[in-house]
């Protein structure tokens, strides 16, 4: 099947040097959820803004269902970008804000404004058509920006950390909404943020990116399972990334058990983080090393340790997932 | 009366006597004069209508006062044109902080000197045998010297643009700047070309810089009378300039009714201005 977006070694230097997209290879099938993944500074956003049209490629090519759009304008590629702090037209009112796209484009008044309001609807804010942006609530804001976004009918839409300004509440929330959509609409969604349990929970292709690079592209449980690199294992979290013997490898910090003696490695515990239904124990290592595990609450509690007790750490030798030492570039 | 409403009084008292005493009793004695009586020697106390009535039933008055509405008109098409340009470039065009300020302070070197020197520099300029004249001659472009230069309504229009697009400028590039960028870049992912974006993101959220920079220039061009003195030569007059004739003539009753007529004026263009453009979201 031919992919909706394809980056072909796509790069982006900027004027004084810097290279802030490296080389950049990727292929999302139609109808997915893309979550771009990384830490601040790692390319995420300059990637989405070039797939938007709001930043220019240095090299390579992008094709948009087989399109080469590497040179066209934002609105002649068929995207949508739902800004980051959602940049709606302040002196415009939610569905005047909704209908900018048709209005661009020399739809008439009535019709426009009509079709605005069902995407408002449509994002259930049919009640606020005549509110101004400064007399919506944040969540509120981000559904008229998604709306307007929706408007233009995108084959790709793209997201520019949507959830980062709500809270946790109102996050979770828009999260499912957001995937709902996705599914619904049948389009693609490429999503960019910084929290991996986001990327978890929405992505069907969680794209991990460090320094300009892509270093890993899967499904997020491929990505949880088997992390590419020690980089990624840390930083989609929930792994203890652990050189012994053997070589570097990465272990789930919930398939970690305290066991009496004979554990892989021993050490005291120096934090015990009640959780609720589980128990985080870090464990530190004479060799400096550091280690955690992750237990259910009623197993820790049957046999309950204390910082400063010594003690030993197990997991099965099929959970440890050996780390290439200097993954692919 | 409790304690803080006393507080707040006081607190507020200096700024509403310094307004007391510097605007609204000189414009209550500008009031009362303008129903004065006068002869060549003195004012005569007195309340009587003559002064009003000898003015506006005046064809020349209400031509002066035509006149300097077109002034003020025209002058303020004219800056807003430049203004908003400049003002444009300064926000959106030019990168990064530090050439944006340069050019900007650029923009007010003119300033440095006196208005009065600044007019009279564009004399040697447009005279009959200034810099212009010359070089057109020379250049061959014309064959007699062009009149229309120095001493008209052109060189007042010329001079006032000169003398005044900063004021433009200044709120113009002070509201742009305040543009979030996004929403630029959301207009034209919504397909938004140049003018569509001008049209419908960046002019109605400069409007209080607008407002504004017009009600600067505005009145500034409605009270002058020294630019339209020199550089009209003379030949051509605005109420300020009646107004101050009237002055010299010691015909102050006559002088205040004017002004009592150009202060009505001027205050519903304020109105007009406000009432198009609510720049309380600019102060």
């Amino acid at each position: 099947m031919q992919a909706d977006v394809e980056l072909i070694s796509v790069t982006k230097r900027y004027g004084g040097g810097a290279v802030a997209v490296d080389n950049v290879s990727l292929a999302i099938p139609p109808g997915s959820y893309c979550c771009l993944l990384g830490p601040s500074g790692c390319g995420k956003t300059s990637t989405l803004r070039m797939i938007a049209g709001h930043e220019e490629v240095s090299e390579g090519d992008i094709l948009l269902a087989g399109r080469n759009v590497t040179d066209m304008a934002p609105a002649q590629r068929g995207t949508a970008m739902m800004f980051q702090s959602y940049a709606l037209f302040p002196h415009l009112t939610a569905l005047e804000n909704v209908a900018f796209g048709p209005r661009m484009r020399g739809v008439a008044k009535a019709e426009r404004l009509k079709r605005a309001g069902e995407f408002l609807d449509l994002v259930q804010l049919g009640t606020m058509a005549g509110r101004l942006p400064s007399q919506l609530s944040g969540g509120q804001q981000q559904r008229v920006a998604l709306a307007r976004a929706l408007i233009t009918h995108p084959k790709v839409l793209l997201l520019d950390e949507p959830l980062s300004a709500l809270d946790p509440f109102l996050r979770t929330q828009m999260r499912e909404e957001l995937k709902r959509l996705q599914r619904e609409l049948g389009i693609t969604f490429i999503h960019v943020t910084h929290g991996q349990e986001e990327a978890m929970a929405l992505s069907d292709i969680a794209v991990v990116m460090e320094g300009g690079r892509i270093v890993q592209a899967a499904h997020p449980r491929e990505v949880f399972e088997r992390p590419a690199s020690a980089f990624v294992a840390r930083f989609i979290g929930g792994h203890n990334v652990l050189a012994l013997p053997p070589g570097s490898f990465a272990v789930r910090t919930d398939r970690c058990r305290l066991v009496p003696s004979g554990g892989q490695i021993s050490g005291t515990v120096t934090a015990i983080e009640y959780q609720g239904a589980a128990v985080r124990v870090v464990v530190a290592c004479p060799d400096g090393q550091a280690a955690e595990a992750l237990l259910p609450d009623g197993l820790f509690h049957a046999a309950p340790v204390a910082p400063g007790d010594a003690v030993s750490l197990g997991w099965e030798a099929a959970d440890a997932h050996l780390l290439a030492t200097h993954h692919a570039a | 009366m409790r304690r803080s409403a006393l507080f707040s009084w006081l607190q507020a008292a200096p700024l509403a006597l310094v307004l007391a005493v510097f605007l609204l009793v000189p414009m209550a004695m500008l009031v009362i004069v303008s129903f004065f009586d006068y002869d060549s020697y003195s004012l005569i106390p007195d309340f009587v209508l003559t002064n009003y009535r000898e003015s506006f039933s005046s064809a020349v008055t209400w031509r002066t006062f035509g006149k300097t509405l077109w002034f003020a008109g025209l002058t303020w098409v004219i800056t807003f044109g430049i203004g908003f340009w400049v003002a444009y470039y300064l926000a959106f065009v030019v990168r990064g902080d530090m050439p944006r300020m340069v050019l900007f302070v650029l923009c007010t070197v003119p300033f440095w000197t006196s208005n009065l020197i600044r007019m009279i520099a564009w004399v040697p300029f447009l005279g009959r045998n200034g810099l212009m004249n010359s070089a057109l001659i020379g250049m061959g472009a014309i064959n007699k010297p062009l009149e229309f230069l120095l001493f008209s309504d052109f060189a007042v229009v010329l001079a006032f643009v000169h003398l005044y697009t900063l004021f433009m400028v200044v709120p113009v590039f002070n509201t742009m700047l305040r543009i979030d960028r996004r929403l630029l870049e959301a207009a034209r992912d919504a397909g938004a070309g140049f003018w569509q974006t001008l049209w419908c993101v960046i002019l109605p959220l400069t409007k209080p810089g607008i407002g504004i920079g017009s009600i600067f220039v505005v009145v500034l061009v409605m009270g002058d009378f020294a630019t339209v003195r020199l550089m009209s030569g003379g030949q051509s007059a605005s109420v300020g300039l009646m107004i101050s004739n009237q002055i010299g003539l010691m015909q102050y009753p006559a002088a205040a009714a004017n002004a009592v007529g150009l202060l009505a004026m001027v205050l519903l263009l304020m109105a007009a201005i406000l009432r198009a453009i609510d720049i309380r979201r600019e102060l």
